[in-house]
């Protein structure tokens, strides 16, 4: 049996029929990290000792009968921009290169709670800003379908380390694409809920009104199972939703009949590779064939997605960030003369480039004489693009198109052109705009071997039918790592 | 100085509410405690911390905007300010600003002129900073968050007001009604309450406002006076002289009786205000509001009126008692005990005042109880101690909230009662006296008062000077 292969709720029923030990799977999980890590950079940092520690300890709670839920024993990463309580926690940023936090995010408390092993700290973009996982200090994550491609981001390095096997699941965060768009990359399956469905006490925020955290695995029982045990209300945040029901799983059927698929005109035009748009309309055909209804239509103000997506989360961002002076955590430079001089520096050395770019581009569009015609605008497009949404969930059920134009760009291709590289965003970020919830599941490979992500979409709280739709097309293929060729 | 001028005044008042915990954690609001001692992940800005908004803010808040008659935004908003300074620790603060949760109110002032009503543009809620504490050893500065999150609202009214006088009315006004409502013990020289005054000065007739600024640390009433004299003179200084006036934020220096430049509207911040994306509106629904409004509590004004109808005690009197809520309550508790409003209110005027006078002590000091002011009162409606001892025991009411009963037994001070044994004393003390009884006789009548003295020191003070006065004219005319 090759312990690695197996997907999460697989790896706990074993743990829990005594066919493997946590401290097996765990030391499973850290001798890949040995084996591939210097090829892949998936984390920031890998914590052995607590891992192992944590194993001891839950097994134990497995073994008297306290621990009995569907992800415990099971070693979980954790992206680099949930805090937890003890462990370095950076954002993959220079600035916080030296940050423990005093408490952990509720995300992962809950998953803590359900007994999963935290083995480290996954790299991203710094602060979440980026597409590629090139704009980390501490190294650019590399794609294990081939490692001269990015791996997407920001969540990159939470969706190689369960690609590479180097975690059995991971948790990312979502601001406007950063979990669904590298699972697209890497040829995992990860979930962005609607907004308010898992806290974001603990999520070190990039823009606040759109940030979700979610699940990223090998399959859809995975990533339901997982959003079951961290979802929860959380009255530390105030956006937090107390929901009428978490039992995702429920919606673990093989049955699309009658299911009513939309598919966005407005998503297959210009800038779409044609490989990706052959493996998704195929996905569609898949699940027609199952029974499910599927229909083109027109979505609408597709266009304006992204320049109302980079005023907002940038505007957020720049005060959101604005803690970060070298005065109470963190990186502080050394070089200063006075109290304006050590923020200067210590936020010009503190930041990279991505960063500086979105923090002054937020500063600009909250100036004032700038708020009504940027931030303003960019708050009324958004509710406008809510609505577009709104109708098409009166008609469908689940909306399908890519996750991304095209497969992971090779590294160093994107940074040069940001311009571009935030046009690549341009299917994920509306469903952050709307707080919608959306999942990504592979749906076969370009001829350069590189994974295809098929985006499902759904209407707020409607979880349970991307999950539903994503399961019966999940049955129609096989998983495939990249090791697996 | 040839032309007249006058002075328009605005201020923006800040004031501390009473609630026990800040306004976006569950960290306690107790003043004091060791540095950072009343802190947590939220309060100083840690990574991936989150507001909560603490519902008795937004309660004070509306009771403070039913009382000063202004209208309620029902669907109210938290906005972000930004600006970097250390004893911020998110180098924001969250305050409102397009969404204020109380607008256009007034409050009506009475001041030598008559009654005048001063407009309030808005209150709005938000949040205290930390405080900077240098410390000169080390030469550095340290940060203590405690403070940090504290609940304000902010006072802002409209240009109303046009002399020191009136502005005292106002703060007073304001001071009144929420210490009244218990929102705040409003006390300027401890900072729960804090105003900045917005002056400007332009010839009497002008229909338009000359340039403005804004003087901050002003920690008393009389700061404020001497402020906004010394400003008023500046400005018209400046302007007789063929100056201009420049939009700037001033501060006061009390002991020097002068104020400085601070910064001037061109280096004014950009605050780059937004909505913080991280609360979600406050909606106050038309229930919520009927409750609060429901739960006001007898304010000045009321009270005042009902205390003329229901106690019978003189105006002057009613208008002093009910100028500190505190003491208002001492004296409704006491004469719930006693019955006997009179009474009470000249105790509270007369030698509480002195007392407090004396100990330069505000009302809200007071720490006896009504109970114990009560017996006291008793005790000499009773006639069980004369008046003079009666202000002795006062005296260690006030200070030591001593059970004047239990006090009287134990140092023997009750008034000798027994009239056989008053009567030998002063038969003793007139044989003892002939001469003043003989001047008595030949119509000196005041020298009645040296044998009632003689008496009382006899008596170590413990008999009632009236039966003492009977008695003695008894056997004088004999």
């Amino acid at each position: 049996m090759d312990l690695l292969k197996l997907t999460a709720v697989e790896l706990a029923k074993k743990i829990k029929a005594k066919e493997v030990t946590v401290m097996e799977a765990t030391q499973a999980v850290l001798d890949q990290i040995d084996k591939v890590e210097s090829q892949i950079n998936s984390y920031v940092t890998v914590d052995r000792e607590g891992a192992l520690a944590k194993a001891k300890e839950v097994q134990k709670l497995i073994d008297d009968g306290t621990l009995t839920g569907p992800l415990a024993g099971v070693p979980v990463a954790i992206k680099d921009n949930m805090c937890t309580e003890g462990i370095l926690t950076t954002c993959s940023s220079k600035i916080l290169e030296n940050f423990y936090p005093t408490y952990s995010a509720e995300a992962v408390c809950n998953l803590e709670k359900a007994g999963a092993v935290i083995i480290g700290k996954t790299n991203m973009d710094e602060f979440a800003m980026g597409s590629t996982t090139e704009t980390s200090a501490y190294g650019i994550t590399r794609n294990p379908w081939n490692t001269e491609h990015v791996p997407g981001g920001s969540s990159g390095g939470s969706c190689t380390a369960v690609a590479a096997n180097e975690c059995f699941f991971a948790l990312g965060s979502d601001t406007g694409g950063s979990i669904r768009q590298p699972s697209s990359f890497c040829g995992v399956t990860g979930i962005k809920p609607t907004y308010g469905t898992i806290s974001r006490y603990g999520l070190i925020a990039y823009g606040s009104s759109l940030d979700q955290i979610g699940p990223v695995a090998k399959d859809v029982t995975d990533c339901a199972t997982i959003l079951e045990v961290v979802s929860s209300y959380d009255k530390k945040d105030s956006t937090s939703v107390q929901r009428e029901e978490y039992n995702f799983t429920e919606a673990l059927v093989d049955d699309v009949k009658g299911m009513k698929i939309g598919i966005p005109k407005d998503y297959f035009g210009e800038g779409l590779d044609c490989e990706v748009k052959e493996a998704v309309l195929n996905a569609a055909k898949e699940l027609e064939k199952k029974g499910a209804i599927i229909e083109e239509f027109e979505l609408g103000l597709v266009d304006y997605a992204i320049p109302a997506y980079y005023v907002i989360a940038a505007a957020e961002a720049s005060s959101n960030l604005a803690r970060f002076d070298g005065v109470k955590y963190g990186y502080r430079s050394e070089d200063f003369d006075g109290l304006h001089s050590m923020y200067k520096t210590t936020r010009s050395q503190g930041f990279g480039a991505e960063v500086k770019r979105r923090i002054m581009l937020g500063s600009f569009v909250l100036s004032s004489g700038y708020y009504d015609a940027y931030y303003l605008k960019a708050l009324k497009t958004k509710a406008l693009i809510k609505q577009e949404f709104d109708k098409a969930f009166a008609k469908y059920d689940v909306i399908l198109g890519p996750a991304a134009p095209t497969t992971a760009p090779k590294i160093g291709e994107s940074l040069s052109d940001p311009i571009k590289m935030y046009l690549g965003d341009i299917y994920t970020i509306s469903v952050n705009l709307a707080g919608l919830p959306g999942i990504s599941v592979p749906c076969g490979v370009d001829s350069k071997g590189l994974p295809i992500g098929l985006q499902l979409i759904g209407d707020c709280f409607k979880e349970k039918n991307i999950i539903r739709a994503a399961y019966a097309y999940e049955k129609t293929r096989e998983y495939v790592g990249p090791y697996d060729k | 100085m040839s032309k007249q001028y006058e002075t328009v005044i605005g201020l923006e008042v800040h004031v501390e509410l009473a609630t026990k915990t800040k306004i976006f954690c569950s960290c306690s609001t107790e003043f004091g405690g060791a540095p950072n001692t009343h802190t947590c992940p939220v309060c100083t800005g840690m990574p991936g911390s989150l507001p909560v908004l603490n519902k008795q803010v937004v309660e004070y808040a509306i009771a403070v905007g039913l009382a000063t008659n202004c209208t309620i935004t029902q669907n109210c908003k938290f906005d972000r300010k930004n600006y970097f300074y250390p004893d911020n620790p998110q180098n924001y603060q969250i305050s409102q600003l397009y969404l204020p949760i109380c607008r256009n109110g007034s409050v009506e002032i009475e001041t030598e002129a008559g009654k005048k009503s001063i407009g309030i543009h808005e209150i709005h809620m938000e949040e205290d900073a930390g405080k900077l504490i240098h410390d000169d050893w080390d030469d550095c500065s340290l940060v203590d968050f405690n403070r940090s999150g504290v609940p304000l609202i902010e006072i802002v009214s409209e240009p109303d007001m046009r002399s020191a006088e009136e502005v005292i009315a106002y703060l007073d006004k304001l001071r009144l009604i929420i210490q009244y409502l218990g929102a705040s013990d409003c006390k300027l020289n401890e900072g729960s309450m804090r105003a900045d005054v917005n002056l400007s000065v332009r010839e009497v007739g002008a229909t338009e406002f000359g340039t403005r600024t804004e003087m901050k640390n002003l920690n008393s009433f009389k700061a404020i006076a001497r402020a906004i004299e010394a400003e008023r003179e500046r400005q018209i200084d400046l302007i007789e002289s063929g100056e201009q006036v420049i939009q700037e934020t001033r501060r006061w220096d009390d002991t020097k009786e002068y104020s400085y430049a601070m910064r001037s509207k061109e280096d004014a911040q950009d605050y780059r205000y937004f909505p913080d994306p991280d609360l979600v509106p406050v909606v106050i629904s038309d229930a919520w509001l009927e409750d609060i409004r429901s739960r006001q509590p007898e304010l000045r004004d009321e009270k005042m009126e009902r205390y003329a109808k229901e106690y019978g005690i003189p105006e002057y009197d009613i208008s002093i008692i009910t100028n500190s809520k505190h003491l208002a309550d001492i004296f409704e508790e006491t004469v719930a005990i006693c019955n006997n409003p009179k009474k009470v209110s000249n105790w509270l005027m007369v030698e509480t005042m002195r007392l407090l006078k004396e100990h330069d002590m505000d009302p809200e000091d007071i720490r006896f109880s009504p109970a114990n002011l009560a017996k006291l009162i008793h005790l000499t409606e009773t006639k069980a101690i004369n008046s003079s001892v009666a202000k002795e025991v006062f005296e260690q009411i006030f200070a030591e909230n001593i059970d004047p009963e239990q006090y009287v037994e134990e140092k023997g001070l009750k008034t000798v009662n027994d009239e056989g044994a008053l009567r030998s004393t002063i038969e003793k003390i007139v044989e003892a006296n002939p001469q003043s009884v003989e001047d008595y006789r030949n119509g000196k009548k005041k020298a009645i008062g040296f044998l009632v003295g003689q008496t009382m020191k006899e008596m170590k003070g413990k008999a009632d000077p009236g039966m003492i006065n009977q008695i003695l004219t008894e056997i004088l005319e004999q």
